[in-house]
């Protein structure tokens, strides 16, 4: 493979998490571009231009976005950027690479976005587990301070704008931007319903916008380099490249830097080595836990957004999960509504009692009490949970994979519920509680 | 009882970086834990209330919102193995039955001896190197049994 790359490029350098080695790779050279000859509405046009979308789940185009925000002229309230560094979609650990690695990248990428956006402050929400990663984003934020680059009147050139880290502690519902502007509020993170949207009443009712951490770290290349540059790498509707987690059944698991549009089959033979032990393919995960079971045959689909869309699925954050031959749909779906029941904030009844039920029928068909009538009764659940009946897209994240294994996968259901459930169960071997 | 000053001379400039001093809460509640006995006990919850102006009981209902504040004593050490999807496909089961082993712990609860506290937890970000749990904070990644009996076993 012989792509371009740009995001995973200074990672080798030593020390690549000090402002030396940030510099001595020629960071902050965007910043400087920015502020020297760039007005925020150009820095808007160009992050427009370069077609970047949003890497954090849903790929909405990132200058639009940006463009959102209500003219400073006639809107005069304080206005804030939140990045979105909660991190915590199953098969998700991108960001966490990128801030512990090349923190600097993530302080010059949030800089800028708050120059087009002109916002006088940004924090960045990091989910409380990343200890490692908080550390260096925070050591970056100290430096670049230090040498004029954060606080009042940044290089001398009239803008200031301050970066605050903000931890979380472990709910995944806080990476919904609604649900961590309540928690950076210091309350619980529940979603809250759209319109308001955050643009026009965010943190504190005042504009904000929230992005992604990867598509933050995107903004610098883009500015440097220049939109055309990056038109050149990815696919024409989602252009650039994107950080693909590949977990799970594979040989050689990891966050690989690889343009958008590259088939799955490829990402997964040439780039992670093929299925593990030399087993066969069973199901596939394209984007994260949210993103559904998909078949095998389906593993020729290019990854970016409309692609996946077209074969029924989503770009989700780039994290495909792979699942062998032996591996057991059921179990993995368990696994997975235990967790959207353990996440859901309880604030819509769809969610609260649909991800419970859902736990509940995948736990029985495992254990080798379902129900043939259970088949339709999950599909039945889930279309009562989405799409959009609730106030946030849990509901649908727990709805999809539902839908994708009663779609994709009803004959393992079926042969659960006929032969008495996963083999170990038929074999009388019972595992470890795992949920408390 | 209040808290101690090391803590509110931080909570005072933490609020400085927002402009409603309870946004600062999340942050500060990590703090107590971390430097007051390992969890959350009701007499903190209070002293954080008064610090920030209060009901204790919101202050309970946000600390009881999110998984990593104990409202309990815990172990001395933290272990946290992850159960969610890719760690699972890699052998997450067979890691928490081993750690629960090491530890003397059962899933959710402390060893008798109080130096373990053992959970399964969802996703943590350690998907491409699983199996993995968190000790302590610390992350230990492509876990095998062995490697888990021995990272557990050096704990005093
Ligand atoms: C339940 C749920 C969890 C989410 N978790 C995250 C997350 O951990 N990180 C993230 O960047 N976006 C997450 N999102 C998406 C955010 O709501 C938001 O779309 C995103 O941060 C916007 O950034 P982007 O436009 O740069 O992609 C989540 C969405 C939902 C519905
Ligand atoms: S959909 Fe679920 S997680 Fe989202 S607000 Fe409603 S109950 Fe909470
Ligand atoms: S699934 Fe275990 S760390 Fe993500």
């Amino acid at each position: 493979m012989n792509h371009p790359t740009y995001l995973l490029d200074r990672i080798e350098n030593k020390d690549s998490h000090t402002l030396a080695a940030y510099r001595e790779a020629g960071g902050y050279s965007a910043l400087e571009k920015v502020l020297k000859s760039m007005s925020p509405a150009d820095v808007i046009d160009e992050i427009k231009a370069s077609g970047l979308r949003g890497r954090g789940g849903a790929g909405f185009p990132t200058g639009l976005k940006w463009s959102f925000m209500p003219d400073p002229e006639k809107d005069t309230r304080p206005r804030h950027l939140a990045v979105n560094a909660d991190e915590s979609e199953p098969g998700t650990c991108k960001d966490r690479v990128l801030m512990r690695e090349d923190p600097h990248g993530l302080v010059e990428g949030t800089l800028i976005a708050c120059y087009a956006m002109r916002c006088q402050a940004a924090y960045i929400y990091v989910r409380g587990e990343y200890r490692l990663p908080y550390q260096r984003v925070q050591a970056a934020i100290d430096e670049a301070r230090e040498a004029g680059l954060v606080g009042e009147n940044i290089a001398g050139s009239g803008f200031s704008c301050e970066i605050y880290m903000h931890k979380g502690a472990g709910a995944y519902i806080c990476g919904e931007e609604t649900g961590l502007m309540e928690s950076l509020e210091g309350k619980r993170g529940h979603p809250r319903p759209k319109p308001p949207f955050p643009a026009g009443f965010g943190l504190w009712g005042r504009p904000t916008t929230v992005n992604n951490v990867e598509t933050i770290f995107n903004a610098p290349f883009i500015i440097d380099r220049g939109a055309d540059w990056f038109r050149t790498m990815g696919s024409e509707k989602s252009p650039g490249n994107f950080l693909c987690g590949i977990s799970g059944q594979v040989e050689r698991p990891g966050v690989y830097e690889l343009p958008l549009g590259m088939p799955a089959r490829e990402i997964l033979e040439k780039v992670a080595g093929g299925v593990w032990k030399q087993r066969k393919l069973k199901a596939w995960i394209p984007g994260g836990s949210s993103t559904g079971f998909q078949r095998p045959e389906t593993i020729d689909t290019p990854m970016d957004h409309d692609s996946l869309k077209a074969m029924g699925s989503m770009f989700g954050t780039g994290a495909m999960i792979i699942l062998d031959e032996t591996a057991s749909i059921v179990r993995s779906a368990r696994v997975l509504l235990d967790f959207y029941e353990h996440e859901s904030c309880g604030q819509c009844s769809q969610c609260r009692e649909g991800t419970q039920w859902l736990a509940q029928i995948f736990r029985r068909i495992e254990i080798g009490e379902g129900r043939m009538e259970d088949i339709q009764l999950l599909e039945d659940l889930a279309n009562g949970m989405a799409p959009g009946k609730t106030i946030c897209a849990l509901s649908d994240a727990a709805a999809i994979p539902t839908h994708s294994v009663v779609r994709n996968f009803r004959d393992e259901l079926e042969e659960y519920v006929r032969e008495g459930g996963h083999p170990d169960y038929r074999q009388g071997r019972v595992l470890e509680e795992t949920t408390s | 009882m209040a808290l101690p000053e090391k803590l509110t001379l931080e909570f005072d400039e933490l609020c400085t970086h927002y402009p409603e001093r309870r946004a600062a809460l999340i942050p500060a509640l990590h703090r107590c834990q971390e430097e007051l006995g390992g969890w959350l006990s009701p007499e903190t919850l209070e002293d954080v209330a008064a610090y920030f102006d209060m009901e204790p009981v919101e202050v309970y209902a946000v600390a009881s919102f999110y998984p990593m504040f104990f409202l309990r004593p815990v172990g001395r050490h933290v272990v946290s193995v992850c159960r969610n999807i890719s760690c699972n496909l890699r052998g997450a089961d067979d890691i928490i039955a081993c750690a629960s082993k090491a530890t003397g712990a059962k899933v959710g609860g402390s060893s008798e001896d109080g130096r373990f506290y053992l959970e399964a937890v969802e996703c943590q970000g350690g998907c491409t190197n699983a199996p993995m749990m968190v000790v302590d904070g610390k992350y230990h990644e492509d876990l095998t049994a062995e490697k888990v009996e021995k990272i557990l076993g050096e704990l005093s």
